[in-house]
């Protein structure tokens, strides 16, 4: 068991039978059906022991919800477990060798325990079934609704310490869904489960943009005929207008350090980028120019400002620095580049790119300027990282309708999340959550 | 508790119920934006907590009475005035010679009448960015403007917006379909 372990070595897309499955618990439906394709030649196997929770039985099954997360990363195998005698909690009672015939290189177990005053502890171990050595070893103590994002950061310890990957599963996906005429900013755990409605309006909403501490969301509301920024507090609910100035405000965009936004504002001309202070004060202009400069977004070190602009005749993607100056072109393969998004480390750049009149997600490697186009599909759009840069997030079109679709990186995993009668788009991946 | 299309699903997950109250819904209008909004009902913003069991079935009741339409020359069918559309060629903003008259006619409304005031809302149709092609929308309505610019019409009384590509219809399969959501329409602040 090591961190240099390769899991995905290459593309079995022709070999690897579509893998569908939804998730399902006693007491929650997924909302979003996630379907797999691709998947490496070496995925580890792995047991996830179903956790004792005879404490709360009627809870989410979290051993479900791990091996949901490691099987969708594409790099676990995760193994049948049913026809095994013996059920272990705590590393303790495991035998290694009933795992070592199973061929598993990588055991979890665990237990929830009720705690006074309505908690929950959740014990978990991962144990090396070869070295039959304990590779982590973590306590949680809880308020019974964390049990599911509990269940994502165990499935983060796994992956972390297997892998050598940073975290992905305790994160949060914003979308908007469109239903009839009725448009919802919904945030959902990253597996797609339990989402929950942000606000809704019978006019559209577009461009959610993830406060960099995942506290808040800005996005453009249409409620008023016209497109203006609002910021939202998810704990509270609580809605601030951020820029309502005249003409269109639209396309924010957090600052690393989440004290100010990218904005883009017309008045009575072109869209152009501005600054604002999260509080809605400071309004500092950012370009002038006759064409179109849109879609702002912040370098992981806040020195630049990346943006769409027509100003060279076609639209493609520019720099400029975050205390202002001139603007220096970056995208020169292809007649259309939009949409950038900067992966956590600030060594790749997500964008939409038109080829021949299909809009598919293609990542530029920042240094080398080399481009690879990831998605495949005739419509797609909205790229956004997940928290560890490993799978960009997009809007994709499945027959005439909007479903969310993902693709690890390297471009070797896909895999589509759609909601029956649901038109979903424009999703943003959150930051890790605590 | 979230209405939204997932709800019968998540009913009956009253585990979830806290992680609900951890991202609370938030009614729209307890902070309006400082934009007038003169359409004849407010844009409906429910708190979907809130919500009753048919959220999108909100009614746009309208308390204007069309009795007066006839001596209205922006409501009469047979007066160019009623004319509010503009259509564009596909990644372009520059204004067709057809359209000429309906702008003509606008602006001298316009002049004659300087309490009024217009929204020129830009649209393009689906293809591209939303972001861009909100961009692309407002570009259009800024060439519309610039015509009543030249014609005379103050800055005053035009408001430029964009709904991008949020109006146009979905899936079209042509430029026949294309063409009809590259528009800009022309909106009275009283209409």
């Amino acid at each position: 068991m090591n961190k240099t372990f390769n899991l995905i070595q290459r593309l079995l897309l022709s070999l690897s039978a579509i893998l569908t499955f939804v998730i399902m618990t006693p007491v929650s439906h997924a909302a979003l059906e996630i379907e797999i394709s691709g998947g490496g030649a070496q995925q580890l196997p792995i047991a996830i022991v179903p956790f004792n929770q005879d404490a709360v039985k009627n809870q989410d099954n979290i051993a479900s919800i791990i091996s949901a997360d490691l099987r969708r990363s594409g790099m676990f195998r995760v193994l049948e477990t049913a026809g095994v005698v013996s059920k272990p909690s705590t590393i303790s009672q495991v035998n290694y060798s009933d795992w070592a015939n199973l061929q598993a290189q990588a055991i979890a177990v665990g237990k929830i325990e009720q705690l006074p005053g309505n908690r929950l502890k959740v014990s978990f171990q991962l144990g090396d079934v070869l070295k039959q050595s304990q590779l982590a070893s973590m306590d949680y103590n809880i308020a019974p609704n964390q049990l599911r994002m509990t269940a994502h950061k165990i499935a983060d310890v796994i992956y972390q310490k297997l892998t050598g990957d940073s975290a992905i599963f305790a994160s949060r996906i914003a979308y908007i869904n469109k239903t009839k005429e009725r448009y919802s900013l919904q945030v959902a755990d990253a597996d797609g489960v339990n989402p929950q409605t942000v606000v809704s309006s019978n006019e559209p909403i577009i461009s959610p943009s993830w406060s960099p501490d995942g506290t808040k969301i800005a996005y453009v509301s249409f409620e008023k005929k016209k497109p203006i920024i609002f910021v939202q507090s998810l704990m509270t609910g609580q809605r601030t207008t951020l820029a309502s100035f005249k003409g269109n405000n639209s396309a924010p965009a957090w600052s690393p350090d989440g004290s100010k936004l990218a904005i883009v504002l017309t008045y009575a001309a072109n869209s152009q980028l501005y600054l604002i202070n999260a509080d809605g004060s400071g309004l500092k202009p950012l370009t002038k120019s006759n064409a179109i400069d849109t879609e702002p977004v912040w370098s992981p070190d806040a020195k630049w400002i990346y943006f769409s602009s027509d100003r060279g005749g076609s639209p493609q993607i520019y720099k400029i620095s975050s205390i202002g100056g001139d603007a220096q072109r970056v995208t020169f393969d292809g007649p259309y580049n939009l949409s950038p998004r900067f992966s956590p480390d600030g060594k790749s750049l997500a964008m939409v790119r038109n080829d021949g009149g299909k809009f598919r997600i293609a990542l530029q490697n920042i240094v080398t300027g080399q481009v690879q186009v990831l998605s495949e599909g005739n419509q797609d759009e909205s790229p956004s990282f997940a928290p560890n840069g490993r799978v960009v997030l997009y809007a994709t079109k499945v027959g005439g309708r909007g479903a969310l679709a993902a693709v690890s990186a390297d471009g070797r995993v896909r895999q589509r999340l759609s909601e029956s009668g649901g038109d979903i788009r424009e999703p943003a991946w959150g930051p890790l959550l605590n | 508790m979230n209405k939204g299309i997932f709800n019968k699903k998540v009913l009956g997950a009253l585990v979830l119920a806290a992680m609900l109250s951890a991202c609370k819904s938030t009614p729209m209008t307890d902070k309006p934006a400082s934009v007038e909004d003169k359409s004849p009902a407010n844009t409906t913003m429910t708190q979907s907590s809130n919500d009753s069991a048919d959220t999108s079935g909100v009614k746009e009741v309208s308390i204007d009475s069309n009795a007066n339409d006839a001596n209205n020359p922006l409501k009469d069918p047979s007066n160019i005035l009623s004319k509010r559309n503009i259509y564009f060629d596909f990644n372009s903003d520059t204004i067709r010679g057809e359209f000429r008259p309906l702008i003509e006619a606008h602006a001298k409304y316009l002049l004659a009448n300087t309490d009024a005031k217009i929204v020129l809302q830009g649209n393009a149709d689906e293809r591209g960015t939303r972001e861009y092609n909100l961009s692309l929308g407002q570009r259009r309505a800024v060439s519309v403007k610039k015509s009543f610019n030249l014609l005379g019409v103050q800055d005053k009384q035009i408001e430029t917006v964009s709904f991008g590509e949020e109006k146009a219809t979905q899936n079209c399969a042509d430029e026949a379909c294309y063409q009809l959501n590259r528009h800009v329409d022309v909106v009275y602040g009283n209409d």
